[in-house]
This record gives structure tokens, sequence and C-alpha cells, in this order.
């Protein structure tokens, strides 16, 4: 029964990976295969990780392999987020099918303060005078 | 029941280390193929997570619980190399 769980959560771990793997390599876009491997590939790590706790059945080693995936989890959108932010400022082009670049329209024109609309529930300046 | 089990995990083992080698395999290629340096850091990335993964498979087939730890130290290590490059790229370094 345990091993059936262990074969069960190896197998998802496999093929989470292989299509994180397969993204990268099918993906058009730095950005986009950014999100295939970052996403895909922990999960499957990580479901390999829980293979490994429940096989061994000791508190000491599943909290290790626990951690592992914590760990995963909180490093892998930091450096996936770090890495992005460095191929959109040196410059590395989006597919030319993509439809939105915020980053790259806030960077064009720096929106300044004045030209926002003022917040709800704020009355306008012009009204003091009135 | 047990019987079955074992031979589940004593067939499923090697096929999976199979699956996540041919996923190394294809991280590798973009790795070289990559057109841009964000490329092959993810590349880079992909590829040592994936280690951690065999490191683990490999540690339910031997049975030995220690390669936890080296799966552990890896994710580590690619984190901490994984934003050191992306910090250096960003500076542009070396353009």
């Amino acid at each position: 029964m345990k091993d059936l769980l262990v074969a069960i959560t190896l197998w998802a771990g496999a093929a989470f990976t292989f299509l994180g793997a397969l993204g990268m390599l099918r993906m058009p876009d730095v950005y986009m295969r950014l999100q295939a491997s970052t996403k895909a590939g922990t999960l499957g790590v990580s479901c390999v990780m829980l293979a490994a706790a429940i096989h061994f059945a000791d508190l000491h080693v599943a909290v290790r392999a626990l951690l592992v995936i914590v760990f995963l989890f909180l490093t892998a959108p930091v450096a996936a987020h770090i890495i992005a932010r460095a191929a959109h400022y040196t410059r590395v082009r989006l597919w030319e099918g993509s439809v939105m670049d915020e980053l790259g329209e806030k960077r064009r024109k720096p929106t300044s303060a004045a030209s926002l609309p003022p917040a709800p529930g704020v009355p306008p300046v012009t009204d003091k005078h009135a | 029941m047990s019987e079955i089990g074992a031979s589940i995990l004593a067939w499923t083992i090697p096929a999976v280390t199979a699956v996540l080698v041919l996923s190394v395999a294809m991280g590798v290629l973009r790795l070289i193929k990559g057109p841009t340096p964000p490329d092959n850091v993810v590349a880079l990335d992909l590829v040592g997570t994936i280690f951690a993964g065999i490191i683990a498979v490999h540690a339910i087939r031997t049975g030995e619980p220690v390669y936890i730890y080296a799966s552990l130290v890896l994710g580590l290590v690619l984190f901490l190399g994984t934003v050191a490059i992306g910090y250096y790229l960003e500076r542009g370094v070396g353009r």
C-alpha cells in the first residue's frame, strides 16, 4: 500500500518534471520558458520529495524532505522574478504574439502622480476654492 | 499485497529515473541552444532542480536517507548561483 502511494507520487513528479522540461524546450520566449520551468519543474521535484518522505516513513527524513519542498517553494519564485527582471532590463525581446508588457510601458512613459485619477472618496483639489 | 507493491517500485524507479534523465537532456539542449544569457540561466536552474529530484529517487532506490541532505544542499547552492547570475546580468557586467 505504501509502495503503491510512493509509485503514484513518483509518477506524478516525473510527469510534471517532463512537462516542465518540454515547455522549457518548446516555448518561444524567455518569459514563457521561465514560467514553464519554475512552476512545473518545482511541482515535479516536490512530488518526488514527497515520495521520498512517504517511502522512508521516518520523522527525521520526512522533516528534511518537507524542508526541501518548503525551500523550493520559497526560492523558485524569487529566482524566477530576478531572472525575468534581469532579462527585461537587458532588453530581451518578448515573443511577437505577446499581448501585454506592463513593465515595458511603465519604463517607456513613467506616469507621474498628478496624472493619476483621484482616489475614490477624496474630493478633488479644485472644490476647496469653489 | 506487499509483494505486488514491491514489484511496482521495482519497475517504477528505473522508469522514473529515465524520464527525469530525459528531462535533463531537454534542459541541456535548451542550455546549449538558448539565444540569450537569461535562457541559459533558466535552463541551468531547471537542470539543477531536476538533479535534486534524481538524487531523491536515488535515495529511495538505495534506501539511504542521507542523500536527502545532498538534495537540500544542491537546492541551496542553485538558488544562490541563480541570484548571483541574475544580479550580474542586471548590472550588465560582461556586456
